[in-house]
């Protein structure tokens, strides 16, 4: 490596290119690349085996239409029925550019709107894309009987979401990740029935393995027997989902993990633009040191919820009923007096967390903070009624109530921003091929189609896209070149595959030091929070990785697992999942600080405005930030694919 | 630890492609045929619930006939013979009778043998116990169907005794049918006898006639299982009444 | 809060088991209840002694993954998944029992958690509707009745959790395989294998060794969606109608 080192941290290496990235009319590259892209003989695909890692909405789907095709899929998931993935919990809806409502939505708008909405740091053909099959994703859903809600002439029903101004958004009721990832495992049992789909769940990949530059299977731990397994393949697809866990407390499941893309990052996929996380304003706060995960709730809160803190510190003690009207900022309505309450999440969330750092948040305290906002219906009681708002948001008080213990039609809810979901993730190119042959990567585990910010319900929508038509369309075209050379189970790469987990597992057992897995992983996600979260400066940022680097050296020598490797131990499994975050972690720090700009989801001090607003800078940031894996030792290596815009152009955007 | 290597070690291969007849390319498999247990449990099921049916009718029936006794005894004496003579000429006398105790006899078999092998699967659906269980309403209702049950059954042998074959004679032997129950009734032990196997009767209907409409596929909506509920409460609280009538007032003196 | 907790311990699956008393100090009613099973497995960690194994993964009450019997009820005394359970529901003082889901379907696996992989195999025998990605009409070609969406839609909450084999006294599986069936069966799209799926997926329920429904109604009363038990009856009456297309 003969790049200088940057601010002592990273070093720049030769830019990279989208390769795989047809030509022509943005609306006719889809339709030429899968042309373009080989066929694989139904005769042949039975003898070409393909990896799935996770078994969320992109590797359900993914996993049952590669299966339905007829190839030999094996499926990993580390819960104990795929049934059970995080995109479950996905509540409000999925779009799809049907134009049902016939108000002028088209595929174009809804790729309008998906650019626009990541802040211009997504790909336009990868988004166009998206926006093209979204409508096959109904129509295959609703094949598979998944119960969206429907109107009284028995047709679907939309909803408009997240401020975009058509109705677009299919749902089930609160409950539309669900219902899709219902549909998807049906569809993945029904082809594991058939025999083309084999099962290993309570499975954890714990490496990736490449053999000749190409991936070619993983090291999995049968997480019940403690086994470490190797499964060889000719390709491996990681659908395995975001990294929000890193902060702690996100509303991402407790064993969502970086691991699988990890792993492959350090095998030599790139990661990109790690940085970029959103925070989601409206979820319930902390209640205390215990807590172990945050829960959303739906947005649409903030269509009749008034947002406030009081004006005084004295004053956030008190029972809220008690402070008078005049002593109430509604500071988002002072702020954005065009927008109001209904600003979008990045600003709502951090507006919230300058009133708390102010000293005016509400709510018990925990550490030095009061960490919450009161989202207040008392107004819209007074307006629509009591029973109106039941009907409205009846599920979602009840929620707020059975998990606070207080009624929301009496005392104002309290509110305050969560990690919701990363849209940085492993680097792919149009054919979701990372930059090792042979490993794809779908759903919220790349990186490619959200930019700097996720619009509502374009998550769901991203998966399923992927995992029912993007990725089978795609992968057929590597999958032709094979069957590739099979692979002896004693090769050295399997071997060092397998040595190296063995090891780590043997070191983690080993360490038997005085701190729990938790306290590092609590730890940790306190510095994520702190200085990468939703505001971030170059000085926090710096503290941060030295803060990081430390605590990951204290983790490798003072940590404490125990129990044994060959039973269900649970311990074990974090330390290894919170290893890699602390990896990770480091990672997310440099990239923020490389990125001098605010945009999307973050803000940076440096670079705002007059009047504190984000300021973008096309000039210097209008690229993706790809890193290499430096080596143990070394230094990550920044790729940078620049970004072209062709049919969109770049705006900044305003709220005031 | 031990190390597993899955993955098909496989041979590198020629490439070539099956004569195209052995092709078996994709996997669309729908519902297929699996391995079938002999008797389902909802087999089990549906047979209690149409057995039980059949002794629903025979009971409201056979309660209808019990409350002749305060028409009198010629009555019910009368009754008692027709039932001889029901279906004559076209059946031989006490044909018909016969026709229904074959088949109660049947229905009571088949009502039993499938509650104990349904009984004998619960028990192997959970061989480990829980240390701490809730006191339940279902598992009083569970045991009361299945201790009820098998009480009725005994009952029913001893009813037989008593009032078919005069075996068992109480209150003294009288060849008369109205004779007999009134005899019987002015006995206390005996109208107590009586009275709980109504009281088992009035448990087992009351759960049973739900049971049947859950398993015949009647409740269907929210409002359909309030439908089946109340039939289920108005049958057991009818049933109860009409059966326990004759021996209170039998004991009590009001019927001369 | 001061509690005594008495909790399943099962090394593997071929251990016997049996319930150690720990007490817990500190809980505060805000916790939930898998948080403070994260306190008490912190404090053991502290004093050398591995940790109590459960599952949960959402913790938001909607993966079905969390779940076990609290003072021998399943799910504890509120109708929601334990996940979503607070301390609040208990008092200072009160001793709680902590099981495993117990039915021989659902094999432990260690501590608190069990192998549910049965409900994963009913699923296969015919729970889903055959459509191949890519073959789907428009989504508008078969409008769908809102009052059998809408039922559709109540029977498709269910989570899969499994309280409802754990509430059951026969440990029957009726509740979970008759809410896939009605789900399906509302649907225009799930007729072609309506008669083929109830008798494939109630001949695997028996195979797994779940036992029969005595329509009970525990199930309903422990399910955290309050899936209700007309879906059993719905199952039966799919059933007998399959019989008699077949016979």
């Amino acid at each position: 490596m003969t790049a200088p080192l940057i601010e002592g941290l990273y070093r720049e290496g030769d830019p990279i290119a989208d390769t795989a990235a047809p030509d022509g009319p943005i609306a006719e590259k889809w339709t030429k690349h899968q042309f373009d892209n080989q066929l694989v003989n139904p005769a042949n695909r039975r003898k070409l085996d393909v990896i799935i890692v996770g078994t969320g909405l992109a590797g359900a789907s993914a996993g049952a239409t590669l299966g339905e095709a007829g190839y030999n899929v094996k499926s990993f998931c580390y819960q104990d029925s795929p049934r059970r993935a995080h995109s479950i919990a996905a509540q409000g809806g999925i779009n799809a550019a049907k134009n049902y409502k016939g108000d002028g939505d088209s595929i174009y708008r809804l790729f309008y709107d998906t650019v626009k909405g990541g802040d211009y740091r997504s790909r336009e053909d990868n988004t166009y894309r998206l926006a093209e099959v979204s409508a096959d994703i109904i129509d295959q859903c609703v094949a598979q009987g998944v119960p969206f809600a429907r109107e009284y002439g028995g047709l679907l029903d939309n909803r408009s979401f997240g401020g975009v101004q058509v109705s677009r958004t299919f749902y089930a009721r609160g409950q539309t990740g669900q219902q899709l990832l219902i549909g998807a495992y049906q569809a993945l049992e029904r082809q594991i029935a058939a025999g083309s789909v084999k099962m290993y769940s309570r499975h954890e990949m714990l490496e990736l393995i490449v053999v000749d530059g190409k991936a070619r299977g993983i090291i999995a731990r049968d997480m019940v027997s403690g086994e470490i397994e190797t499964h060889l393949a000719d390709a491996v697809v990681l659908a395995s989902g975001g990294y929000g866990n890193v902060y702690f407390l996100s509303t991402n499941a407790m064993g969502c993990n970086v691991t699988a893309s990890w792993r492959a990052h350090r095998k030599g996929a790139y990661f990109a633009n790690p940085c970029y996380t959103q925070i989601h304003p409206t979820c319930i706060p902390v209640s205390g040191e215990h807590q172990s995960k945050l829960t959303l709730m739906s947005e649409s809160l903030r269509n009749d919820g008034r947002i406030w803190v009081p004006k005084r510190r004295e004053d956030c003690e008190k029972d809220p009923r008690d402070i008078p009207e005049e002593d109430r900022d509604y500071y988002l309505e002072r702020l954005y007096p065009s927008f109001g309450n209904l600003v979008p999440r990045d600003i709502a969330s951090r507006q919230a967390k300058n009133m708390c750092d102010e000293g005016r948040g509400v709510g018990p305290k925990v550490g030095d903070f009061r960490r919450g906002v009161y989202l207040d219906f008392k107004e819209a009681i007074g307006r629509l009624g009591e029973d109106a708002v039941r009907a409205k948001y009846g599920n979602l008080f009840d929620m707020y109530k059975q998990i606070t213990g207080e009624d929301p039609y009496q005392v104002p809810m309290r509110i305050y921003p969560a990690v919701h979901y990363t849209m940085g993730g492993l680097w792919v190119d149009y054919d979701l091929q990372a930059t090792i042959p042979g490993l794809f990567v779908a759903g919220e585990a790349n990186f490619s189609d959200h930019g700097a910010n996720r619009l509502g319900a374009s998550a769901l929508m991203q998966g399923l896209a992927d995992g029912y038509f993007v990725l089978p369309n795609t992968i057929r075209n590597y999958l032709a070149d094979g069957p590739y050379e099979a692979i002896d189970a004693k090769h050295p790469a399997v071997i060092e595959a397998q040595d190296s987990v063995e090891n780590r597992i043997q070191t983690l057992l080993g360490i038997n030091g005085d701190r729990s897995v938790d306290s590092f992983h609590k730890e940790l996600g306190h510095i994520m929070w702190e200085y990468c979260g939703m505001e971030r400066t170059d000085e926090g940022l710096r503290k941060a990785i030295d803060l990081i680097r430390s605590l990951r050296d204290e983790f490798w020598r003072n940590v404490r697992v125990l129990g044994a490797a060959d039973t269900l131990n649970q311990s074990l499994e974090k330390a290894g999942r919170v290893a890699d975050f602390l990896e990770l972690g480091e990672l997310m720090c440099i990239d923020a600080l490389h990125r001098r700009e605010s945009c999307g989801g973050h803000f940076r001090a440096e670079s705002q405005t007059e009047d504190g607003e984000a300021l973008r800078h096309d000039d210097e940031f209008l690229y993706v930030g790809a890193w290499e894996w430096g080596g143990e030792d070394g230094n990550p290596v920044l790729h940078k694919e620049a970004l072209e815009y062709e049919f969109i152009e770049l705006k900044q955007r305003s709220y005031k | 630890m031990r190390t597993a290597v899955r993955g098909r070690a496989r041979q590198v291969s020629d490439g070539g492609v099956r004569p195209s007849s052995t092709v078996l390319t994709v996997a669309t498999s729908t519902i297929a045929g699996r391995q079938r247990p002999k008797t389902g449990s909802i087999l089990l099921k549906t047979v209690m619930a149409v057995t039980g049916l059949i002794f629903v009718g025979f009971i409201l029936a056979h309660m209808y006939g019990n409350l002749m006794i305060f028409a009198g005894r010629e009555a019910f004496n009368e009754y008692a013979h027709h039932l001889r003579e029901l279906g004559s000429p076209m059946l031989p006398e006490g044909g018909f009778l016969w026709i229904m105790r074959i088949t109660l006899l049947v229905s009571l078999v088949l009502h039993a043998a499938s509650a104990f092998a349904l009984w004998a699967r619960a028990g192997k659906a959970r061989t480990v116990r829980y240390v701490q269980r809730k006191g339940q309403w279902a598992t009083f209702v569970k045991r009361s169907m299945r201790w009820g049950g098998a009480a009725l059954l005994i009952f029913v042998v001893f009813h037989i005794l008593h009032f078919t074959t005069n075996t068992i004679q109480i209150g003294g032997n009288y060849d008369n049918p109205a004779d007999r129950l009134l005899n019987s009734f002015g006995v206390w032990w005996a109208v107590l006898i009586y009275l709980f196997a109504v009281a088992c009767l009035g448990m087992h209907l009351l759960h049973g006639i739900w049971s049947a409409g859950m398993t015949l596929g009647l409740n269907t909506s929210l409002d359909a299982a309030e439908r089946l509920r109340l039939t289920a409460i108005l049958v057991a609280v009818v049933v109860v009444v009409g059966f326990a009538l004759p021996p209170l007032a039998i004991f009590l003196g009001l019927i001369p | 809060m001061k509690l005594t907790l008495k909790i399943w311990r099962q090394s593997g699956p071929e251990d016997r088991g049996g319930v150690v008393t720990y007490p817990i100090d500190g809980v505060s009613e805000d916790m939930s209840f898998l948080e403070m099973l994260d306190v008490l497995n912190e404090g053991l960690i502290a004093e050398g002694e591995e940790p109590v194994a459960f599952d949960s993964d959402c913790r938001e009450g909607i993966c079905g993954m969390c779940g076990v019997m609290i003072n021998g009820e399943a799910h504890g005394p509120e109708r929601t998944t334990t996940c979503q359970l607070h301390m609040r529901s208990f008092r200072d003082g009160d001793e709680i029992v902590i099981e495993p889901w117990r039915a021989d379907a659902f094999p432990v696996i260690k501590d608190l958690c069990v192998d549910r992989g049965a409900f994963d195999r009913i699923i296969q025998a015919g729970g889903y509707i055959s459509a191949n990605t890519g073959s789907a009409p428009d989504a508008h070609a078969t409008p769908v009745p809102k009052e059998n969406a809408d039922r559709a839609f109540m029977a498709a909450e269910c989570i899969g959790c499994g309280a409802c084999v754990a509430a059951c006294p026969n440990a029957s599986g009726m509740l979970f395989m008759g809410s896939k069936i009605t789900h399906l069966g509302e649907f225009p799209q799930g007729q072609p294998e309506r008669d083929a799926r109830v008798m494939s997926m109630t001949a695997q329920h028996d195979l797994e060794g779940f036992g029969g429904c005595t329509n009970l109604g525990e199930c309903s009363r422990a399910c955290p969606k309050g899936i209700p038990l007309n879906v059993i009856s719905q199952m039966n009456g799919d059933l007998l109608r399959a019989q008699r297309h077949q016979a």
